[in-house]
């Protein structure tokens, strides 16, 4: 646990480097919290940021879905595209059989819920991915995890933790080490990197574009000018690494939506696994 | 958890540890989405995806209905065109036909006019000649009868007994010659 918290950096030298707390800034209305802690805190920026987020989201696809023509204007067009790349190519896709549609909204919502908030960490100013923090992956995941296992119980009664563990034509001997690695898989592992994934990717890119930054500054304010001469260096790898951050925002938004998609399928078809 | 809070404290916080209130703001962000999402957006997408799917299905029947249509007139307007070229062969044929009895009926006639007209002819020629023959025969009696009584030195103008050797000459004549041409 502890080697997780990164190290404060020496203080025998001039660079500190930002910890874990420097990507969380001051909260706005502060109630006397602090992050990492389970309950206290304030009202902050990344609370905010995902309200926004979803203003954005519900605001967009109301404005695109609200004229439906036949011959789709630039927003509808756009709209329509995004939803139907969610509907089609993960819905359809993965789920398929003839309700899939009954999911889509699921997963819909939880491709662009991720994919803006992820984003917000690539806009200058914003520049927080709300999910580098670990209450909002745990939340998102846990609603998934409730939801497929829901779906389970609904479509195959209580027999669903059966059909989840126990493979078919397996003889009993093996079943004896399987059952407890397909428990372990299936109703722990499974939610816990599902969210981890998520969380922890976004949280090292977040970490990587504020170490850069905060070493640029550093550099700078030595006035030593090799140092300073140095420091565009950092400048252009930064930039490396929030292009390839922002890569990593969108496909981690599609793998969260996807393997959501996988999930539940394996709910729906227990039986045929 | 406690004991985790304190070592947060102590040595930075611990990144696993996930603050409440930022898990409640995002599970109730997603539901108030995902409301609106199934309420509104996706109904809405999802209608005029159908309608869109129905107006192109539409489409192409109605196109595919044109084509049929089309092809419909098109077999007729060959079948026309056929029947118009016999037509046309068979008016041809006849008027050749026709053009071919027509001469004929022209050539035959024509031979008939000529034959009527050479007729007329041999028969006017014929008038004509019995014609000649009277005035010559009233001329050559006078001639001879002059000449005879120049010759003869005798008066021949008793008309009487002249008429009388003039008509038993020529009735010499023509039975000698009827003769001749009997034998």
């Amino acid at each position: 646990m502890i080697a997780l918290a990164l190290p404060a950096a020496t203080t025998e030298e001039g660079f500190v480097a930002p910890t874990i707390d420097d990507t969380h800034y001051r909260d706005i209305f502060p109630w006397g919290g602090e992050y990492g802690v389970l309950l206290e805190g304030g009202f902050g920026k990344q609370m905010l940021l995902t309200i926004l987020s979803v203003v954005l989201i519900a605001a967009f696809f109301l404005v695109a879905s609200r004229r439906r023509q036949m011959v789709p204007g630039k927003v509808q067009f756009l709209g329509e595209t995004a939803y139907g790349f969610v509907r089609n190519s993960i819905g359809k896709d993965i789920i398929g059989g003839k309700d899939f549609l009954k999911y889509v909204p699921w997963l819909f919502t939880a491709f662009f819920f991720v994919l803006v908030n992820n984003i917000f960490g690539a806009i200058p100013l914003l520049q927080l991915p709300t999910f580098s923090h670990p209450g909002s992956a745990y939340g998102i995941a846990a609603i998934f995890f409730l939801l497929w296992v829901g779906i389970g119980v609904k479509k195959h009664g209580i027999r669903y933790f059966k059909l989840a563990v126990v493979p078919s034509g397996v003889p009993w001997y093996i079943l004896l080490i399987v059952v407890p690695i397909e428990i372990i898989s299936n109703f722990i592992v499974r939610p816990v990197t599902h969210s981890l994934r998520l969380f922890a990717t976004m949280l090292a890119g977040h970490l990587i574009v504020t170490l850069a930054g905060s070493a640029i500054e550093y550099m700078v304010m030595t006035g030593n000018i090799l140092l300073q001469g140095t420091s565009v260096l950092v400048l252009v790898g930064s930039v490396a690494m929030y292009m390839l951050e922002a890569l990593i925002m969108v496909l981690q938004a599609y793998v969260f939506t996807l393997l959501a998609a996988i999930y539940i399928e394996g709910a729906l078809h227990a039986d045929a696994h | 958890m406690l004991n985790a809070a304190i070592m947060a404290a102590e040595e930075g916080s611990n990144p696993l540890i996930p603050n409440l209130w930022e898990l409640l703001v995002t599970v109730v962000g997603f539901l108030v989405l995902m409301y609106i999402v199934r309420k509104f957006v996706m109904p809405a997408f999802e209608k005029t995806f159908e309608e869109r799917t129905a107006a192109i299905e539409g489409g192409i029947a109605k196109a595919e209905a044109a084509q049929a249509e089309a092809n419909a007139a098109l077999e007729e307007y060959k079948q026309q065109l056929v029947d118009a070229r016999t037509e046309a062969n068979r008016i041809r044929e006849e008027a050749r036909a026709e053009g071919a009895q027509i001469l004929a009926d022209l050539k035959e006639k024509a031979a008939a006019e000529s034959t009527r007209i050479t007729e007329q002819a041999h028969v006017q020629i014929e008038a004509e000649r019995q014609a000649a023959v009277v005035s010559l025969r009233a001329e050559v009696g006078t001639l001879a009868t002059d000449l005879a009584g120049r010759i003869v030195g005798e008066s021949l103008a008793d008309d009487a007994r002249s008429s009388r050797v003039v008509d038993r000459f020529l009735a010499d004549l023509e039975s000698s010659s009827s003769a001749g041409a009997a034998k």
